[in-house]
């Protein structure tokens, strides 16, 4: 995704990566968020993207050559990051093994806790996606933005 | 089986890896992108808790995390449709209005 030129390509790649993060998180014994995530991310937010693309792309405006020391700083700080983010994990990383089968790691125990012990943060999200939803019809919308 | 560590430094690669295309790249769609990386690592990460706690509240996190970065990605387009209509570019190096 960093090295590709083309916009409509790495979004391609991207919807690989969540495809297989999915996966990841089949591994990972949450079979529905595995669902969930091959659902929303790399079907719906990925098609949203490719069709912002499809809007905005145009040929000309690809990347500049003079970029170098952005690029080098950003190296820097992300090689950092990850030094100490695995520093800080370091301590905790061999305590934690596989605790064995999760007792209730199934879809019904997802659900029942979602819509009792987290009833009010479902319908604050529920909330949320509805004020997205129509901040982003009337941000797109044509003719209300002024000149 | 595999040991949880490995996604944990999976989980921390990933979130790397969108940093370092957040500041590499220049146009907003792929910071955008970048934006969904991180976020999918923060997923991986408490997916990760989850599995070796035992618990299931990890999970509905991710449900949440996935719910608001949805609802992000829905508006930072739309935002982006928007720049794209008044400045005909996408690079934020043309979003210059407010430099002093």
């Amino acid at each position: 995704m960093i090295v590709s030129k083309d916009r409509a390509s790495s979004v391609l790649f991207l919807v690989l990566a969540f495809a297989a993060l999915g996966g990841v998180f089949g591994l990972l014994d949450a079979p529905f968020v595995a669902a969930v995530q091959v659902l929303v991310y790399a079907g719906a937010i990925m098609v949203l993207f490719i069709f912002v693309i499809m809007m905005v792309d145009r040929r000309n405006d690809r990347e500049p050559k003079k970029k170098n020391l952005a690029s080098i700083f950003a190296g820097i700080l992300a090689v950092g990051l990850l030094i100490e983010l695995l520093l800080a994990a370091r301590e905790m990383v061999p305590g934690m093994g596989n605790a064995g089968p999760a007792g209730s790691a199934d879809t019904a125990g997802l659900g029942s806790l979602l819509f009792e012990k987290y009833l009010y943060h479902l319908e604050i999200a529920s909330i949320l996606i509805l004020a997205a939803l129509m901040g982003a019809i009337s941000l797109a919308r044509k003719g209300t933005m002024p000149k | 089986m595999i040991p949880g560590s490995y996604f944990l430094v999976l989980s921390f690669v990933l979130f790397a890896l969108g940093v370092a295309a957040f500041f590499i790249k220049r146009d907003l769609i792929t910071m955008f992108m970048a934006v969904e990386v991180m976020l999918n690592s923060a997923n991986l990460a408490f997916l990760t808790f989850a599995k070796s706690s035992s618990a299931l509240d990890g999970q509905v996190i991710v449900f949440f995390v996935i719910t608001v970065a949805a609802a992000e990605a829905a508006v930072g387009l739309a935002i982006v449709l928007v720049v794209f209509r008044q400045k005909k570019s996408i690079r934020c190096d043309d979003l210059d209005l407010m430099k002093g």
